[in-house]
């Protein structure tokens, strides 16, 4: 049963983007284990709020596990100590009494802080840009039944597409790749009927644009999958290896 | 890192018919895919050349008279040669690769590191330590090419005066793990025991770099699905589990060979 | 001159409803509306404030057609909108379940489930543009759920007899969204979209044109990592920024969703409709504690196999409120199925204020499930043995590991515990027939409008109203007004109208900051949402209303004598963030609790106890009450003015709505 705890909670805490960054310690008394992990934090703002101190930043919206705004790597792990979650969906029954939670943003050169956990993931919305889309304008498209799709590559592309673009997979890879999020869309897109006609030029378009901003080198560590939030598989970067490395033999 | 743009593919493709080759291989080295398929290609070719050489290896214990046809057959022909050339520029192209990709992806985690970093389940040890496994494997390599190659191959090249011939390869092996020379009697130097030990350090970095470096290659080959994913996570765990226990029974069987003779 | 209202009253022609039968009115609006030609697109610029299922869809679709478009959004990516949160479906009229479907019975039963509250001409055009979302949504590679023949699968939602709702896993608002998110990334890749992510809007700036008529101009946003108050022109805007549900602080909505641009366009002279209209919805998980920071909403989609019930005895109730008894050990006998006994015909599947209702009535009666007494069981154990629970698990897997991960019970062998909470808001700026508000060149798409549901919406029909104003109406009606804007020049942002504009938002900021009082921005709203639901909530009474217009306004002097905002306004500030946006649901608060006290009669999500039928249905009051009822801004602490737009039903006859037989 959840019951009351006491927790120490050690937070990255920068002013700014160029500032240095360092780690503090509040102590939490009688913290409800039914409560989740982002309304311990609000409770520590508030605390902070009546000291006249700066509450900790963060990013959060949805708090239900889907839009993919909450980050935190908490005790070594993006997203908390619970599989298939967001951190926004962890619970304090993860934690026991007496126990210092390490709480730091996303580390990775193409996710820059902007303030204490709070960080900056454009460099996800730039590769979307770049190619994550069938190029199909409003209007004039055929029927939604014209082409039946077969169930199971249905429900594969599905499962690629149920990234949330949250950037867990970028921070918990050793080398800052951002492979799994990439690999996703192109998946989605490459196993549709409607996403195949620009397959290559979208594998190549995407990761071109990773590469540019400075995402690291994919050594299928598994890493990202193992931390991914929607479990996202590692099935999807052998797919984007085998769609690009076509693409490029075609050129 | 260059990115070359369409425009200058096609100025350039106009004037030079080699550049054009040249440039359609530049993915290869200006993306990261490309760099991931240079070294799961080379790789997977050592790999090869492991399975191939373990094999041959394996001819020793059933017979040393087979085994020294085989390194007959070798020696410094010219095929040898070229294949020898060949094994060395892969070596030499994986072991640049590998350093190249590692600098990159030190950089791309950025300048401040976590403090605290947990255990993630699924992910393997050697998948993290490919490199300081690599180092391993190329230090145990340079022995094996001191012990061996040096004694052989270049020995036939230089004409250069060894203990046993060329192609007594059979002969060269025992002494170097037992110290048995072609009498039959020991040197008794500490030295081959020594050997039989780090030659099997040598085997388990070897083995932890192929049970991921196999399925991972063939993943970034893309060589992959959802059904695959397990099966060839399998099938390079059972290879390179095959490949090292060939390697390492030779070495088992000079120590038997060896404490036989001692006791 | 734009069409003003006459004595209070807004007429068919101000609301620009075309003319002709039901079924041709936008055919004859799109045959006949002016259009911009492709070299004048380019001079155009347009705001579009929202990336939402609306906001992301109408911005993609103007740049597709060849506007400058400029898009704001308060998260750090476009993807992150709200919409995202949408898990059941949308509906369209495709009929390819070949059960009787039409565009005339989508169309009726969104307004018969809006209890006749919504424009017919809008309603009609919103199912008659259903299918085309469909198509779109394919075509950009949205992967919708598939039968193994390769069609597109259906379920059916609550208020319909048809299976009409299009789904991908329970996933539906991510997966749309998604796809125009991937529209909207590619015109921004292309340049033709200009993004800020993590803007606020702070104002809208109004310039008068020749004949000395307002317009919209431009906005003032706040760059929410700076801190910097900056300036934008555009010839038209388009506000889709959503619902006000935070109101009430614990909601189903996301935590920044707000209703300050509402308040803007409403200070602006745009007119609040129908502020009373807020949506309960009967499927949330229970709240577990004062510290709660949100409620979470599951699927209505649940509602298709799972069954609502409380115990029939009250002892039972107890020993469940005591914690000494679980739901699987009361015997079936025992167990009051009360939706399936009160409305046969519907049974769980009856619309969400009905099914909110019958929960709060029997929670009311002392028969709620969980400590606090404010729960309802929704079972999955029929359905686990008629379907095996690997069934059960593919269809709503998702759903309950978020229920289990929240609540710490496993619903495959417990029943889950749900209740109903603030989902979604039908009230809204008024617009017109081309979605224009009382404002020239301001216009409103998705839920921030007062929208096509009336005074309730049927569940999967949020995601097709969004996309149907963004992809399919906005884009033509929004060309109808730019027409007449080509020889309108890009206009300096220097402009005295742009200054005065700045300066008053940077005024109301310096006045929040240094108020340095004692309370946070959560306290004070945590208290006005208490009052909302207490008094604003399921049932409302004239007296109850009364007593809550008293303590906003109370609430209002607290906020603005004694709140404390930490640190700076120059600089990234979540606390200042919060903090402009509870001013304005303070203001929202009260001008729902205006509307609910004038509207005596219950209808759909407005609930007046005084006016019920015997056996506790809802009800209405067509004489007096068939309007939209729009308030009029008339100064800072001053009581607003109510305008109506008649609704004469010409083509639908008005019913009791009735989903027992």
């Amino acid at each position: 049963m959840d019951q009351n705890i006491n927790i120490k909670v050690k937070v990255w805490r920068q002013a700014g983007p160029k500032e240095q960054g360092h780690f503090e310690t509040y102590e939490l008394q009688n913290i409800f284990q039914g409560a989740s992990f982002l309304e311990m934090i609000d409770i520590l703002n508030e605390k902070l709020i009546s000291e006249h101190k700066d509450p900790i930043a963060f990013d959060h919206d949805c708090r239900e596990g889907i839009c993919g705004m909450c980050s935190l790597y908490v005790n070594g792990h993006p997203h908390g100590p619970d599989q298939e979650i967001t951190t926004c969906q962890l619970h304090m029954r993860k934690f026991h009494d007496g126990e210092t939670i390490t709480i730091e943003p996303w580390r990775s050169r193409a996710f820059p802080v902007i303030k204490d956990l709070m960080v900056d993931r454009s460099a996800y919305d730039k590769i979307m840009q770049a190619g994550g889309f069938v190029s199909v304008n409003t209007g004039g498209v055929p029927d939604a039944n014209a082409i039946a799709i077969p169930k199971p590559v249905a429900d594969e592309a599905m499962d690629a597409a149920s990234c949330i673009g949250c950037g867990a997979c970028a921070a918990a890879c050793k080398n800052g790749s951002a492979m799994l999020f990439v690999s996703a869309k192109v998946s989605q897109l490459a196993l549709l009927p409607q996403g195949k006609i620009e397959a290559a030029r979208r594998a190549k378009a995407m990761v071109a644009k990773m590469d540019e901003l400075g995402f690291g080198n994919c050594t299928n560590t598994g890493a990202c999958a193992a931390e991914c939030p929607k479990s996202v598989s590692l099935a999807n970067i052998a797919r984007l290896n085998r769609e690009f490395i076509c693409a490029k033999f075609k050129d | 890192m260059f990115i070359f743009g369409r425009n200058a593919i096609k100025s350039i493709t106009k004037n030079n018919h080699y550049n054009y080759l040249f440039l359609h291989f530049m993915w290869l080295f200006n993306s990261s895919i490309g760099r991931k398929f240079v070294m799961s290609l080379t790789g997977l070719a050592l790999v090869l050349f492991l399975t191939f050489h373990a094999s041959m290896n394996l001819v020793l214990i059933i017979s040393e008279s087979g085994y020294n046809w085989i390194c007959e057959m070798l020696g410094a022909n010219w095929y040898a040669l070229v294949g020898t050339a060949g094994l060395a520029a892969l070596v030499l192209i994986h072991f640049i690769y590998a350093f190249w990709l590692t600098i990159q992806n030190r950089a791309a985690r950025g300048t401040d590191r976590y403090e605290e970093t947990a255990k993630i389940w699924g992910v393997d040890w050697a998948s993290k330590n490919m490199l300081v496994l690599g180092i391993v494997v190329v230090l145990g390599l340079l022995v094996h090419l001191y012990n061996f190659w040096f004694n052989m191959q270049l020995a036939e090249l230089t004409e250069m005066e060894t203990m046993f011939a060329p192609a007594d390869g059979a002969g060269l092996v025992k002494y170097t793990f037992t110290g048995m020379l072609a009498d039959g009697t020991m040197d008794g130097c500490w030295c081959h025991p020594v050997y039989c030990v780090v030659y099997l350090v040598w085997f388990v970095a070897l083995w932890f770099h192929l049970t991921h470096g196999i399925w991972s290659a063939l993943h970034t080959i893309g060589w992959s699905n959802l059904i695959w994913f397990k099966r060839i996570k399998t099938i390079g765990f059972i290879w390179a589990t095959l490949v090292v226990l060939m390697f390492a029974a030779v070495v088992f069987y000079y120590l038997g060979v060896y404490f036989g003779a001692c006791l | 001159m734009a069409l003003q209202p006459q004595n209070g009253i807004i007429t068919p022609e101000m609301a620009k409803i075309p003319q002709g039968p039901l079924e041709k009115k936008w055919t004859n609006y799109k045959d006949h509306q002016k259009l911009v030609n492709p070299a004048n697109k380019r001079k155009l610029d347009i705001i579009v404030v929202g990336t939402g299922l609306a906001g992301a869809s109408a911005a993609a679709s103007l740049a597709e057609m060849g506007f400058n478009v400029l898009n704001f959004c308060i998260q750090d990516s476009p993807r992150r909108a709200h919409s995202i949160a949408a898990q059941g479906g949308i509906n369209a009229a495709k009929n390819y379940q070949n059960d009787g479907d039409s565009i005339y019975r989508l169309y009726y039963d969104t307004i018969k489930g809006g209890d006749y509250r919504a424009r017919e001409a809008n309603v009609y055009r919103l199912a008659e543009v259903s299918n085309s979302i469909i198509d779109q949504c394919v075509a950009q590679g949205v992967p919708f759920a598939r039968e193994y023949g390769g069609l597109l699968d259906n379920r059916s939602f609550g208020g319909a007899q048809v299976s009409r709702t299009f789904y991908a896993k329970g996933q539906t608002g991510q997966q749309l969204l998604l796809g125009a998110y991937s529209a909207l990334s590619r015109q921004i890749g292309k340049g033709k979209v200009k993004m800020y992510t993590r803007y606020e809007m702070l104002d809208l700036v109004m310039i008068k044109d020749e004949n000395g008529e307002d317009r919209a101009r431009g906005i003032i946003a706040r760059n929410l990592v700076t801190g910097r108050i900056e300036r934008f022109f555009a010839h038209a805007v388009v506000i889709g920024t959503g619902g006000y549900g935070n109101t009430f602080f614990l909601s189903t909505n996301a935590m920044a969703s707000n209703g300050s641009a509402a308040m803007q366009m409403y200070r602006h002279g745009a007119f609040f409709a129908n502020p009373c209209y807020a949506q309960i919805h009967p499927t949330c998980i229970p709240k577990h504690g004062d510290f709660q920071s949100k409620l979470t909403l599951m699927s209505e989609s649940l509602r298709n196999d799972g069954r609502i019930w409380v115990p029939k005895k009250l002892e039972d109730a107890k020993k469940l409120q005591a914690g000494t008894l679980k739901g699987r050990d009361i015997p079936e006998e025992d167990r009051d199925y009360y939706l399936e006994r009160r409305y046969p015909a519907f049974g769980n599947l009856v619309p969400r204020d009905v099914a909110s209702r019958a929960a709060k009535e029997r929670c009311d009666k002392g028969f709620g499930v969980n400590n606090t007494g404010l729960a309802v069981f929704l079972d999955f154990s029929d359905a686990i043995k008629r379907l095996g629970k690997d069934v059960v698990a593919q269809k709503y897997g998702n759903l309950f590991q978020m229920y289990e991960k929240i609540v710490d019970e496993n619903p495959y062998e417990n029943p889950m515990m749900i209740f109903p909470a603030i989902h979604y808001t039908m009230g809204g700026i008024w617009v017109d027939y081309e979605l224009q508000t009382s404002v020239k060149g301001l216009f409103c798409i998705g839920e921030a409008n007062f929208s096509d549901h009336g005074a309730n919406r049927l569940g999967a029909s949020a995601l097709m109203q969004g996309l149907a104003d963004g992809y399919f109406v906005l884009p033509y009606t929004i060309q109808n007004y730019l027409a007449d804007q080509i020889s309108v020049p890009r206009m300096s942002t220097d402009l005295p109208e742009f200054a005065a504009a700045e300066k008053a938002v940077q005024d109301k900021i310096q006045k929040l900051m240094s108020i340095q009082g004692k309370r946070s921005v959560d306290s004070i709203h945590k208290e006005l949402g208490l009052i909302m639901w207490d008094f604003v909530g399921m049932g409302r009474t004239a007296e109850g209303l009364k007593t809550a217009i008293k303590k906003i306004d109370e609430i209002k002097k607290e906020f603005w004598s004694n709140v404390f905002i930490p640190g700076k306004a120059d600089s990234l500030n979540n606390e200042l963030e919060k903090a402009l946006r509870l001013a304005d649901f303070i203001e929202i608060g009260r001008l729902m609790a205006v509307d609910a006290l004038h509207r005596e009669e219950s209808c759909g999500g407005h609930f007046r106890e005084e006016y019920q039928t015997p056996d506790g249905e809802a009800l209405r009051q067509d004489d007096k009450f068939s309007y939209v009822g729009c308030w009029k801004y008339t100064g800072e602490d001053k009581e607003p003015e109510l305008i109506k737009e008649p609704l004469d039903y010409e083509f639908t006859e008005r019913k009791t709505r009735n989903y027992k037989a």
